[in-house]
Order: C-alpha cells, then sequence, then structure tokens
C-alpha cells in the first residue's frame, strides 16, 4: 500500500536476483520494509523501515549496522499496562528496567511459590494471545501436573500473521519483560528450559532478547540459581527460517528438534506431548508479558480491566489506511470504531470499506461492524476473530479483490504441504482468485472458492 | 574303527517351564460409531474400532505396518462436539465418543480432497481410486470447467525418473502420502534414503540433495514400492509391461512361496504373467515380513526366469 512495489521494482533494478520479495515484514506501522542481508564470513542481518532502494544501497556499502530509530507504542483507555516502559525505559539496561519495576514480578513468584503462581494467572483468567485464545492458567497448570520431566517452556515470537507486529515491538522495546515473564513460566511450571522461537526477519528484536538474557545471567536472574532460590532456569534462542507454519506451535517444536517445520496431529496436545516429546508450556510473548502485571497486580484485580469474557487490554495492530499506523494498547472490550479513532481516524475524509480483522488468517468486517467491542466474545458474536490483533483498515479506494487474492497467494505459499486440503486447495483458491478479470469480482464463486475453504475448515 | 555309543542325550526336561509374564487384560473403552455401540482397547484408533464393526472407511496415506501421518484425510469423520473433522486412522478412541462416519460434512470434506488430488495428480494406476472418486462423486474436472484451460489448473505432472535398473520413480503419480518415506525410514528399513523436500505445494519427495538414486543411501529394498498407493513407485519390469500396453494383472497367477536367498525365511508373493516373474511382494500381515522384502528377495529374480543355456 505505501509504495512497496514501487521499492521493490527500484531494489530489483539494482540487485537483481538479490531481491526476494515478501508478503510481510511485521514492520505494517511503517512500511516499506526491506529485511537486508550483508553477506561475509561474519554475515550482519538488519532490517530498514520505512525504506527507499538509495537508503539500502547505503546501508549495505556502510561497515556497521545502522540504527533505526524504534517505534513506541501508545495505550489508550485503561492507561498504558503493558507498553508503559517503551520510549521510558532503556530497552537496553537491566538497570533501567528495574528502575522502571523490573523484575518485581518475579520477586513475587518467587515469594508465593508456584502453585499461588498459577492460581494467581488462573484467577485473571488470561486468555492467550496468539490466536487461540486458550485460559493461560489452565495450559500452566496441566503442565505443571505432569509426571514426566523435563518440562520445557517455550515462548513463541515466530509473529508471522501478516499485519502483526505486537511482539516485535514488544521484543525491541521491553526485552526484559518478556525474558521475565518465561522465567516466570518455568518456575511455575517447573521447567529448568527454555526457548523464545524468533521469527527470522527479526534480527533486532533477536539482539534485544539475546543482550537481554546476557545481562539476566550476569545479575543472576538466570542460570543454575536463579534469584537465589536453587532453582535452575535459562533461556536459548532459536531463529525461525522464514515459514509462517512454524508459528503453529507443534510445528514449532519440530523446528526446534531439527525436524522439518510440519504441524503434528492434536491431540496429543503439549502439555503432555510438547518439545521432544515432553511436558511444554507454549505462549505467546503478549500472553506472557500479561502475567507479570497478573503478579504485581494479583489475578483478581487485574482481571476488572476488560470485559467479563476478556480479561485485560490487548495490544491492537493498526495498519492500512489510518493516519498514525501503529501498536495500541486498548482495554478489552471498547469498540473498533474507537480503535480506528485512536490511530487517527481514515485519512483525507475517505470513507470506510472494510476492515480485516485477526490477520491474513483471520476475517474482513464491513462498516457496519464499527460498534463491534473487540473482545473475544465480542467478536465471535459478530463471526469475526480478533487473531492475533491485527486491525488493517480499507478506505473507498482500495481494491479488496486484489487484496483477497494476495492472501491466496499468502497461504499458497505458506503452506508446509503435509494435508491435501491446504496443500492443493490453497492453489486451487488462489488460481481461482487470479484467474479474474480485474474489478469483476469472484468467478463462479458457487462453483469452487468456497469448497477447498470448507474442507480446509473441517480437517485442522 | 569302534562303534562308540552316540554320546548325544536330550537335555533333562525343565524342572519349571517359565510362563510368560502375565499381561493386564486391556482397558476396553466404550464409544458409538454411527448409532453403534463398541468396546476397543484402549489405544486403539477409530478406523480399528471402524474395523470392527465392519464399517469401511476410505484411506490413502494410512497402512496397519505404518505410523499414521494423516496426511491425505480422506478417512475423516465427525466426532460430536469436537470443531474440526477427525482423521479416523490416527485418532484414537475416547470413551463416550459419538462418531459419525458418513455426514454431510465428512461426504462433501472426502469429496474435495478427491478432487483436489484428482485435479492434480495422475491416479490411473491407483487401484481402488475410481470408486472412491464414483461413490463421492468427485468431478476433478470441474475446476478447469471454471477456470478455463487445462493449464490454468496447477498439477504435479513431470517426467518419470529412470536412473536405475530396478524401480522407477513417477512422482507425476504422487499423493505425498509419505508412506514411502516411513518405510524407508523409522517404520520399516532405517535406511533414510528419501524424504519430503520442498513445501506447499512444491512439497516433493525426494533422496538427499536430489541426486538420482544410485548416488542415495537407497539399499534398493523397494519397501517404498511396496507401499506407495498410487503406483508413483513401480518395479521395473511392471512399468516396462505397461509402457507395452502388455501389464494384464488378471491373467497373472499369484504365488506364496518362501525365499531362496538366507535363512529369515521370508514369504515371497510371486506374480507370473506368460511364464515369467513379473513381480514380487510380500503380504502386509506376515509375521516375518510385515510386508518387507530385501533387495534379493524383491528384485533377485531374474535367474528363475532365465534357461541354463542363456
Ligand atoms: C498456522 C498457524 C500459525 C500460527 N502462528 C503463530 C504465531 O506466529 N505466533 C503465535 O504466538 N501463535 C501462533 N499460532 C498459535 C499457536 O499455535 C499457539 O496457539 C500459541 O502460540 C499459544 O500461545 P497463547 O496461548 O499464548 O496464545 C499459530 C497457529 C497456527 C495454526
Ligand atoms: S528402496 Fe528401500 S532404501 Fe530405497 S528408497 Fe525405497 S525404502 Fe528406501
Ligand atoms: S511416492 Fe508413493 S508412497 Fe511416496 S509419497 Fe508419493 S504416493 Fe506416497
Ligand atoms: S488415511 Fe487418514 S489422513 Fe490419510
Amino acid at each position: 500500500m505505501n509504495g512497496a512495489d514501487q521499492l521493490c521494482r527500484d531494489l530489483e533494478s539494482r540487485f537483481g536476483h538479490a531481491v526476494h520479495r515478501s508478503p510481510c515484514l511485521g514492520q505494517c506501522d511503517r512500511g516499506s520494509a526491506a529485511l537486508i542481508t550483508r553477506a561475509g564470513s561474519d554475515p550482519e542481518r538488519f532490517v530498514l523501515a520505512p525504506v527507499s532502494a538509495d537508503e539500502v544501497a547505503k546501508a549495505l556499502s556502510a561497515g556497521t549496522v545502522p540504527t533505526v530509530p524504534r517505534v513506541g507504542a501508545s495505550a489508550n483507555g485503561a492507561g498504558a499496562k503493558i507498553v508503559r516502559r517503551m520510549n521510558v525505559a532503556d530497552a537496553t539496561s537491566l538497570a533501567s528496567y528495574r528502575q522502571h519495576g523490573g523484575y518485581q514480578a518475579l520477586a513475587k513468584a518467587i515469594e508465593i511459590g508456584a502453585a499461588a503462581v498459577i492460581a494467581e494467572v488462573s484467577a485473571a483468567r488470561l486468555l492467550g494471545r496468539g490466536g487461540a485464545a486458550f485460559p493461560t492458567g489452565r495450559k500452566w497448570d496441566a503442565v505443571a501436573r505432569e509426571p514426566a520431566r523435563p518440562h520445557y517452556v517455550v515462548c513463541n515470537a515466530d509473529e508471522s500473521e501478516p499485519g502483526t507486529f505486537k511482539d516485535r515491538v514488544l521484543m525491541e522495546q521491553d526485552p526484559f519483560a518478556v525474558i521475565e515473564a518465561i522465567t516466570i513460566g518455568g518456575l511455575a511450571t517447573g521447567a529448568e528450559r527454555g526457548f523464545i522461537y524468533i521469527r527470522g526477519e527479526y534480527p533486532e528484536s533477536e539482539r534485544a532478547i539475546a543482550g537481554a538474557i546476557q545481562q539476566a545471567r550476569a545479575a543472576g536472574l538466570l542460570g543454575v540459581d536463579v534469584s537465589g532460590t536453587g532453582q535452575a532456569f535459562d533461556i536459548e534462542i532459536r531463529r525461525g527460517g522464514g515459514a509462517y507454519i512454524c508459528g503453529e506451535e507443534t510445528a514449532l517444536f519440530n523446528s526446534i528438534e531439527g525436524k522439518r517445520g510440519e504441524p503434528r496431529s492434536k491431540p496429543p496436545f503439549p502439555a503432555q506431548f510438547g518439545l521432544f516429546g515432553k511436558p511444554t508450556v507454549v505462549n505467546n510473548v503478549e500472553t506472557l508479558v500479561n502475567v507479570l502485571d497478573i503478579l504485581i497486580d494479583g489475578g483478581d484485580a487485574w482481571s476488572k480491566t476488560g470485559t467479563a469474557g476478556s480479561a485485560g487490554t490487548r495490544l491492537f495492530c493498526l495498519s492500512g489506511h489510518v493516519v498514525t499506523p501503529g501498536l495500541y494498547e486498548i482495554e478489552c472490550g471498547q469498540t473498533l470504531r474507537h480503535a480506528i479513532g485512536v490511530a487517527g481516524g481514515i485519512p483525507n475524509g475517505r470513507a470506510l470499506q472494510a476492515v480485516l480483522l485477526g490477520g491474513a488468517a483471520g476475517t474482513f468486517v464491513g462498516p457496519d461492524a464499527l460498534d463491534m467491542p473487540l473482545s473475544f466474545e465480542g467478536a465471535r458474536a459478530a463471526n469475526a476473530t480478533l487473531g492475533s490483533g491485527v486491525i488493517m483498515v480499507f478506505d473507498e479506494t482500495a481494491d479488496l479483490m486484489d487484496t483477497l487474492a494476495r492472501i491466496a497467494q499468502f497461504f499458497r505459499d505458506e503452506s508446509c504441504g503435509q494435508c491435501v486440503p491446504c496443500r492443493v486447495g490453497t492453489v486451487r483458491q488462489a488460481e481461482l482468485l487470479q484467474g479474474r478479470d480485474p474489478g469483476s469480482g469472484i468467478r463462479d464463486p458457487g462453483s469452487g472458492i468456497r469448497d477447498p475453504g470448507s474442507a480446509h475448515h473441517s480437517a485442522r | 574303527m569302534s562303534h562308540d555309543e552316540i554320546s548325544f542325550h536330550l537335555p533333562p526336561p525343565a524342572a519349571l517351564i517359565p510362563a510368560p509374564p502375565a499381561v493386564a487384560a486391556p482397558v476396553m473403552v466404550p464409544l458409538t460409531i454411527d448409532g453403534r455401540a463398541v468396546e476397543v482397547p484402549a489405544g486403539a484408533t477409530l478406523i480399528d474400532a471402524c474395523k470392527t464393526l465392519d464399517i469401511d472407511v476410505p484411506t490413502l496415506c494410512y497402512l496397519e505396518t505404518l505410523t499414521p501421518v494423516n496426511a491425505c484425510r480422506v478417512c475423516v469423520v465427525e466426532v460430536e462436539g469436537a470443531r474440526v473433522l477427525a482423521p479416523a486412522c490416527s485418532r484414537a478412541v475416547e470413551a463416550g465418543m459419538v462418531v459419525k462416519t458418513r455426514s454431510p460434512r465428512v461426504d462433501l470434506s472426502r469429496k474435495l480432497v478427491l478432487e483436489l488430488l484428482g485435479s492434480s495428480v495422475d491416479l490411473s494406476t491407483a487401484p481402488g481410486l475410481s470408486g472412491m472418486m464414483h461413490e463421492y462423486g468427485a468431478r476433478p474436472d470441474r475446476f478447469q470447467e471454471v477456470l478455463g484451460s487445462p493449464s490454468s489448473v496447477s498439477s504435479v505432472a513431470q517426467p518419470v525418473k529412470i536412473d536405475n535398473h530396478l524401480y522407477v520413480r513417477d512422482y507425476g503419480k504422487c499423493v505425498l502420502c509419505y508412506k514411502c518415506v516411513e518405510a524407508c525410514g523409522t517404520d520399516a528399513q532405517n535406511t533414510f534414503a528419501i524424504a519430503v523436500a520442498g513445501r506447499g505445494f512444491a512439497a516433493h519427495i525426494s533422496t538427499e540433495l536430489d541426486v538420482p538414486l544410485p548416488d542415495s543411501a537407497c539399499v534398493y529394498c523397494g519397501n517404498c514400492i511396496a507401499v506407495c498407493p498410487t503406483g508413483a513407485l513401480m518395479a521395473t519390469p511392471e512399468f516396462e509391461l505397461r509402457q507395452a500396453g502388455q501389464w494384464r494383472p488378471e491373467t497373472q497367477a499369484v504365488t506364496d512361496t518362501i525365499c531362496p536367498y538366507c535363512g529369515v525365511g521370508c514369504t515371497l508373493t510371486v506374480h507370473v504373467q506368460d511364464q515369467q516373474i513379473v513381480k514380487v511382494t510380500s503380504p502386509f500381515d506376515n509375521a516375518v515380513t510385515r510386508g518387507n522384502l530385501c533387495v534379493k528377495g524383491r528384485f533377485g529374480f531374474e535367474y528363475v526366469n532365465r534357461t541354463q543355456s542363456d
């Protein structure tokens, strides 16, 4: 939307085959973006956004990794909770994190003990922010009770749903919070090792998290004896290889195990048979970070924010036709209209055509859905999903059929290929959408386009 | 030379014949399938349960001797209370499950899987598939009807790989059921000569670095050929006879015998057409082979077809 096509053409004319088009680099708040690899014995990878072909050339010939101004997040409504340290604390310094309340939650967790931590998380009614909205307390409790050892904690930072960038901003702007939350998850569920699986296109996040882990280790907050508890816990980073499907939890386990990134059949579920076949907690970055405030506020008090069915706040990734695209923390239950308003509304006085909620795997809603509350139950009532918190706005000038064709292309490219409905069905969907004349709508909608979707829907 | 008594004595009878360790009776799990109650041992799959009731569930990527991969999805059934359909070949039974093996949703899903495969893969040598297509009313051609030309319907059509004397790999017929990979891997042969490479529609079966078979780890046991449900993997004699239009299974005599090569005693099923051995297989339910053979048993029959003067 923001000149990505022009950028790609400019880059291709300069660098030829070294340029590879990507459907989404998770920089939707500041596109167009480029992920650049400077080859060599010690290759360097970095993302520039927004960027021009000239800037890419300059960055490639320079000797150092350029520093990109980091864009923070804004809060609204219930006040900044998750995002409160962003742009305030120094994200690269443990001391600064501590000055701004960091590691109080871990201290609290150690003080009250594992069982009480899980009780608080359950009382908070925290639901997973990775898309499936599963109760986190129940997940932790199930793993804690499993007799098989060892247990693992995995932080899902693969964030590859197009339109999503919340986990990237969290990792870059508040990496210690992510590390602290994983540590709490480990102590609460009896794990000694945690993994954070970071999307391959997020070199900046990887640097931030690696730096935070190092400092936490040096301060005894990770390692053989976490904060004098006598309990061991440490975190390893795994970098994704650019496959959307590896964000699915069981494909992610396979990937960490060095196997082909294909989802496994469930059941058995990760709580019983997860990473290396052991009981495993797997949570999204944002889900985990919420645990810090749950411990500090107390589960009951924390759950007073939001709605009855959706406690707390959520990070919404606003992009597309809004005045100020970006990450916004909004209390669950505020309306879609409110969220679009927070991002400055639609520019140039244009009318709204549609909103893509929840990412490429989400749902389109029309202007009639503007008063839909942004809560799990509100979305469900409107037959929509909040998915990973994507709110992609399309004004009246957008070609939605083109967007739909791109989404179909995305799923065609990102199918792992294991199951027939997806491997072939996504191809047929893409063909049916691409074969159409511009502006003509779907060809013969009765005869095909919905069918692969329904088989796919029934399959996984 | 004196006639010594033969100094051979039978061992004394064992004072106590050790009894096999007691096996606990399996825990039986009750469930309902198509309105009929059934009890099967815990750990059984839905397809096992269906078999005890003689309910037929179509399968493509499933085989009794292999670990289920649930890739094809033709075996899906409806489990009451579940959001998605369940693959019968791998879903373990749970007490109180209520299962429907036929419903509009199940039939639509099966029909679509068959249409998606039929529109992208050459199924001409896949036994049983045309019957399945018919039963579910699958019309693989309908995509072409909507999209206009055959060329706008992507398929996996490609030249046959002929790079050795024993078998061919015709991946234009591959439904990517993973059976060959499993047979070559931990389910039987433990050779790991082939695996799935690429992703999405480009996913395919490949040797390491896509080298020709003779340069790969392959030991030519042919256990992959035995499990392939579509004829994508085919022993050379059958392939050549088919090419020549002379493959006539209805005229073939099929005889079980024991492999002459070593002391393992594998059961060979010898397929004879016009006084020539044209194929060797082994029964999947055979206690010795479970359908697997080695290169000698599967391919070493040339000498039988020769006369002494050859
Ligand atoms: C195709 C697919 C892609 C997914 N990608 C992601 C992802 O990028 N990040 C994520 O956190 N969860 C993703 N999920 C959801 C995970 O499987 C899992 O539910 C989640 O990590 C659990 O964490 P939560 O309970 O904290 O949400 C994906 C699921 C599917 C089916
Ligand atoms: S012939 Fe045997 S070793 Fe060779 S690919 Fe097939 S299963 Fe593997
Ligand atoms: S070659 Fe045959 S056995 Fe192997 S995946 Fe393809 S269809 Fe299945
Ligand atoms: S037979 Fe069950 S998924 Fe293929």
